[in-house]
């Protein structure tokens, strides 16, 4: 019955379609962690995809590509940060028009791209690890922008809990105004905090247009930026269980897919349902951490 | 952004129109409705590739206006609606799941003249036209079965509709024909345009050993899912799907089916124009022009593709039709008698397809 899924090569893919909403969703948890909700991811992968494609059909090299959507996303994220941070406009609001801004100018940037294929971006076998059995297919034989997703994910848990820094970050999330009153930079912090995620977004948009595609195409990201907020959520804004959340839809996805392909007798509705359903549940079942204090709250010295 | 742009021009020519109906030369306004972005390098470009014919050809006497990546459902009506409030005369509604809500805008307009795409329903003002696109798929079918390796075809599919039943069928009969061994792998999408989707679809098929992948979706995504495997050293052909997609050709694309809707888009537009329009149902094939198939590449034997060109021109002389019996349902059960051939319409007949034939192992999903 499940004879044609070849379980290396399914847990192989698992990481790659994962990995778009992982890099969107890290960057999302750090401006949450210091106290932002930006609801503009999905408008910043789009942008960063066909930023980030352009680049890399201008140039040619696909890391450009990459750095190019990363500065996009970041560039992006900053017009946010200004109108919330300085200007003091609700975040909400500002984030949703982030979002519908960024699939607009997406779709007029990537007028003359439509169909180009992207330049290739081959997997990179990492000697030794890569020829180990079993886990070295699995994990150790994929394109580079693989583990530079999961190292983003490392520094991250490693700058939170690790470094004073990471220690101010969370401090301006959970209460602003002490923060302020100890002398932190609030705005100045949070700022950085939400270019991070906009570069993080970028990277996440041009892995799809770049790699998983790869071409472009209006409408490329298909709410992936929605189900990295949502994961962050879920994952209780702990980057350990982002990671999980993330492989946890990746892996149901491509699952949903292969079981379709091995001609499995389940209806197709309940498969195509099933990554959602999976990770709403698995994460909603560990949940126990509650939401950065200052979350989504407007910060201004005077008050 | 494109729906502002459309309000703003649809309030100046509508003052416009009100002048230049005064002195009698007024031209006629077109409308289409689309599915997807026009940028979509498959079905909905090709649509809009009729749209600018009928602009080409007719200048100054025909106004065209469209609304891309319009969602099939009550969205739709509110956009044909809109349409023909502005004073469209002919709304040509491209996609299957327009059916409905074109009826239902086309009652409370009773002097504008509706085109429905792929359809079955018919009213007084609504017209429906669609392609024998299934003559491009038993090509597609006959060339797959001839070069596959591993004797497993992957097959995206969109919607569980006729439409794609047909093509599927059509597709496997002619591949058993010429290679006995063969297996189709069906994933079904559910959308008509989600690259990322359509990619990992054909990744999964790929990975899955399926070294032909046939797509009825509207994105070039699995041709670039398919030539960035066949990059990394694999060796899987695809098929051009409602548009030529020659930008990857010769490998993966080997082949396409191409829908021409200008010939017929014209021809609608004069009728209009001659007021000699009528509701009327039509559905033309390979020998008349609708569906085209894209040059057969190189990366093919000489002989499949020489066998493949003679189909193709058995198919528009007539002369052979693409659902021939003997062919049996899925369930066993006779479908089409020894020299039967396929019926358009009534029990079984073609426009209501809903079955698999013999030898697919998938469900329909219902």
């Amino acid at each position: 019955m499940f004879g044609s899924i070849d379980p290396l090569l399914l847990l192989a893919s698992l990481m790659v379609a994962a990995t778009p909403i992982l890099l969107a969703a890290i960057g999302e948890l750090v401006v949450e962690r210091a106290g932002v909700l930006n609801l503009g991811v999905e408008g910043m992968m789009i942008s960063g995809s066909v930023l980030g494609f352009v680049a890399a059909i201008a140039t040619g090299n696909a890391w450009i590509g990459f750095l190019v959507a990363a500065l996009g996303g970041a560039g992006m994220a900053l017009v946010f940060g200004i109108l919330t941070q300085f200007f003091l406009s609700n975040q909400v609001a500002t984030g949703l028009a982030l979002t519908l801004f960024g699939l607009g100018l997406a779709s007029l940037l990537g007028q003359g791209y439509l169909g180009v294929k992207a330049p290739s971006f081959p997997d990179w076998h990492i000697p030794i690890l890569g020829d180990i059995p079993v886990i070295g297919p699995i994990i150790f034989q994929h394109d580079p922008m693989v583990y530079v997703g999961l190292g983003i994910v490392g520094g991250v848990w490693w700058f939170l809990n690790k470094t004073r820094a990471g220690l101010v970050l969370r401090a301006v999330g959970e209460n602003h105004e002490a923060a302020h009153a100890l002398g932190y930079h609030v705005v100045r912090t949070r700022l950085l905090a939400i270019m991070f995620g906009g570069a993080c977004a970028g990277l996440g948009g041009a892995y799809l247009s770049i790699v998983r595609v790869p071409t472009y195409a209006d409408g490329l990201t298909a709410g992936a930026g929605w189900i990295a907020l949502a994961i962050v959520v879920f994952a209780s804004w702990k980057p350990g269980r982002l990671l999980l959340g993330a492989y946890l839809f990746g892996g149901v996805t491509v699952l949903q897919l292969n079981l379709q392909a091995a001609g499995v007798a389940i209806p197709v509705e309940y498969l195509s349902m099933s990554p959602y359903i999976a990770t709403i549940l698995v994460l909603v079942i560990m949940s126990a951490g509650g939401a950065p204090g200052s979350l989504g709250k407007t910060f201004h010295a005077s008050r | 952004m494109l729906r502002r742009t459309l309000l703003a021009s649809a309030a100046a020519t509508a003052m416009l129109g009100g002048l230049a109906h005064a002195d009698g030369h007024a031209p006629v306004k077109v409308g289409f409705v689309y599915v997807g972005p026009i940028g979509d390098g498959g079905w909905t470009y090709e649509h809009d590739k009729g749209r600018l014919a009928v602009e080409a050809e007719f200048g100054d006497a025909v106004e065209t206006v469209f609304v891309e990546s319009v969602p099939e459902g009550p969205d739709a009506e509110r956009v044909m609606t809109q349409m023909a409030l502005e004073g469209a005369d002919l709304i040509f509604t491209t996609s299957f799941g327009y059916m409905d809500p074109t009826i239902n805008v086309a009652a409370n307009f009773p002097d504008v003249a509706f085109e429905h795409a792929t359809g079955y329903k018919q009213a007084d003002n609504v017209s429906v036209y669609s392609a024998r696109f299934y003559e491009g798929r038993a090509v597609q079918g006959h060339i797959a079965g001839q070069i596959t390796e591993s004797n497993v075809i992957g097959y995206i599919a969109s919607f569980p509709i006729p439409e794609v039943i047909r093509g599927i069928n059509s597709a496997y009969i002619h591949a058993k024909e010429v290679n006995p061994d063969v297996e189709f792998k069906i994933i079904w999408a559910y959308t008509w345009f989600d690259p990322a989707k359509e990619a990992e679809a054909a990744n999964v098929l790929i990975e899955q050993g399926a070294d032909v992948i046939l797509q009825h979706t509207d994105s070039t995504a699995p041709q670039a899912a398919a030539a960035a495997a066949n990059d990394a050293g694999a060796t899987v052909y695809t098929f051009g799907q409602a548009s030529d997609m020659g930008e990857f050709a010769p490998m993966p694309r080997v082949s396409s089916i191409i829908d021409d809707w200008a010939p017929y888009y014209i021809a609608r537009t004069q009728a209009v124009m001659d007021g000699t329009w009528e509701s009327t149902s039509t559905w033309d094939g390979i020998g008349a022009g609708m569906v085209g198939i894209g040059e057969i590449s190189d990366a093919i034997p000489a002989e499949v593709k020489a066998s493949a060109e003679d189909m193709v021109a058995r198919l528009a002389s007539g002369e052979y039709h693409a659902f021939t019996g003997p062919i049996n349902k899925q369930d066993g059960s006779v479908w089409l008698a020894e020299g039967e051939t396929a019926s358009d319409y009534g029990d079984d007949g073609l426009a209501g397809l809903n079955f698999y034939v013999e030898g697919l192992t998938a469900e329909v999903p219902q």
